[in-house]
């Protein structure tokens, strides 16, 4: 049934493979590699590589600046690269698009820059357990900055957010309410629409940490309703170092800079300086170039393939794990059952090993899994657990990645005869 | 990595030597390794002078390398002047699991040596330079 769902996807991890150089290093074991850390970061296809040194190679000269043709041939490209984002998660337009680091740096903008100007004593921030560090201690640190307060949405114990529980935290009337899209650790999906429409009416916006969706699912701004947005490109085939803000233009609009220098601004004197407009407002020095190029390449791969059948894949190669690794004595599975609500994560533990013993068996078998608290700290602390083993997939994935996993967890328990 | 995991390291792991907590103890601290979450506590309980290590013991949980660290190093401090403890070099402690140590691993392996230097100090102790423990260890690898 399971092999049935995946085979029927459209999508041919296996062939796929041949796209990413990076499996065609040997390991150690002689074994290929079964690469199941997407979650952390993806490995790159070769369009994109071929993309970044193309961009160093023939078109690059600083952007926004130069009076000549090779600057204005790179600030077209980097400028093509935002409009392509801009399409690939339904951004209205793409001036509300600006380029950062990666989604740690769009939250922190967001904690920054509309968190320190509105936010006061008395005010509230909403945030979840199941929350990346990256979507939780910024705004720790803008409510100790500000005075403001903030709560936390529990868990079920399938680590579900407890929509009685947000219910009553959202009536408390918080201005901002900060939650994952999917979760790094549970891999939870978030009903975001859903839940957003309940934080508007209860009068709060809504910012979203999607560094863990828009690479595995169609993301649509304008269909989720949310007010923010933060992704990376590294977790979605493109290269480190470039990732995104989205906002509505009007926030942007009035939202202070966060970071200030060159480019973000339209004249200096020695009194005072007057912003640039938006996106450039917030990207202040000269930006990612060819790692925009190289993003730009990712998502046409992405778009190529189709983030339906991406995600279509993923919740095949998803059942199929669940389901084998549920038949397994001693293991216990994190997050919901329903493949509707849980992306292609999986974390779990093993009765009587350590998720790092375990990550280093896996390792020795050519299976590259995460071991730890995948940043997420207070989940360990919900379910009581020092960490868990965490398999994801992505498009490169297929049923033999399953079944290396399961191989993987049966050399675990010769090793600890557990 | 079967290395990682002879016997010698999962015996300790299964059946831990000096578990528990002493009470009372003249020497104690706790401590975690932050990248797994793994825990460690040890108690020490001196002679009269204060001088020698009269018992020792370890609790916590954590992975086989960590777990079995603390159960081998905890092995050999009777005896032993809180000066002793203070000056073990933690390229010993590494030589003593008998297994290869990688960068990896590294703070599993030495989380009991900080615990015990956090005990000694009575403050958080840091962890050693790793450039410089893994120079030196590893090359022998000699069993126990």
């Amino acid at each position: 049934m399971a092999i049935e769902q995946a085979r029927s996807t459209g999508l041919d991890g296996t062939a796929l493979r041949a796209d990413f150089p990076v499996f065609d290093r040997p390991h150690r074991s002689g074994r290929p590699l079964a690469y199941l850390d997407s979650a952390a970061s993806s490995p790159k296809p070769r369009v994109v590589i071929d993309a970044i040194a193309d961009a160093y190679a023939h078109h690059y000269a600083n952007v926004h600046r130069g009076i000549y043709e090779l600057s204005e041939d790179a600030t077209a490209r980097y400028e093509a690269a935002r409009k392509a984002l801009a399409r690939f998660i339904g951004a209205p337009s793409d001036r509300e698009i600006v380029f950062v680091r990666n989604a740690t740096e769009a939250l922190n903008l967001v904690a920054y820059s509309w968190g320190r100007s509105n936010l006061g004593p008395g005010d509230r921030i909403l945030a979840t357990e199941m929350e990346h560090h990256a979507n939780l201690v910024p705004w720790q640190q803008v409510a100790a900055a500000t005075g403001a307060a903030i709560d936390y949405v529990r868990l079920t114990d399938d680590g579900r957010l407890d929509r009685d529980d947000l219910r009553e935290k959202l009536a408390r009337g918080p201005r901002l309410f900060a939650v994952g899209h999917v979760s790094n650790s549970l891999g939870t999906i978030n009903p975001v629409a859903e839940i957003t429409a309940e934080a508007h009416a209860a009068g709060a916006l809504v910012v979203l940490d999607a560094a863990q969706s828009v690479p595995h699912m169609p993301v649509d701004v304008a269909a989720l309703g949310v007010d923010f947005l933060a992704l990376s490109g590294h977790k979605m085939l493109g290269p480190s170092g470039i990732g995104a803000l989205w906002a509505r233009r009007e926030l942007l609009d009035a939202m202070p800079p966060f970071l200030t220098g060159g480019s973000m601004i339209t004249r200096v004197t020695l009194e005072g300086t007057e912003w640039n407009e938006v996106p450039w407002k917030f990207e202040a020095g000269t930006p990612a170039i060819a790692e925009a190029a190289g993003l730009h390449a990712a998502i046409d791969y992405l778009a190529n393939l189709g983030m339906a059948n991406v995600r279509a894949h993923e919740r095949a190669l998803f059942s199929a794990a669940w389901s084998t690794l549920g038949e397994i004595d001693g293991l216990r599975r994190l997050g919901p059952d329903d493949p509707d609500e849980h992306a292609g994560v999986i974390s779990f533990v093993l009765d009587g090993v350590h998720p790092h013993d375990v990550a280093t068996i896996f390792d020795a078998e050519a299976v590259a899994v995460r071991a730890g608290h995948h940043c997420a700290q207070p989940v360990m602390q919900r379910y009581d657990l020092p960490a868990t083993t965490r398999a994801s997939f992505y498009v490169y994935n297929d049923l033999d990645d399953v079944a290396r996993l399961t191989d993987a967890i049966a050399a675990v328990r010769r090793v600890f005869g557990a | 990595m079967d290395n990682l995991y002879r016997d010698f390291i999962l015996e300790h792991y299964r059946e831990p030597h000096n578990r528990g907590v002493l009470e009372p103890h003249d020497l104690h601290f706790a401590d975690s390794n932050p990248t797994c979450g793994d825990e460690l506590s040890m108690t020490i309980r001196l002679d009269e002078a204060k001088q020698r290590v009269v018992d020792v013991a370890h609790d916590g949980r954590g992975c086989a390398i960590s777990q079995a660290s603390a159960s081998i190093l905890t092995d050999e401090l009777r005896g032993m002047t809180v000066d002793e403890l203070r000056n073990i070099d933690p390229r010993d402690v590494l030589e003593s699991l008998g297994v290869p140590i990688g960068p990896a691993r590294l703070k599993c392996a030495l989380l009991s040596y900080k615990v015990l230097q956090g005990a000694v100090i009575g403050a958080e102790a840091r962890w050693p330079d790793e450039t410089e423990v893994l120079a030196g260890a590893n090359e022998g690898g000699s069993a126990p």
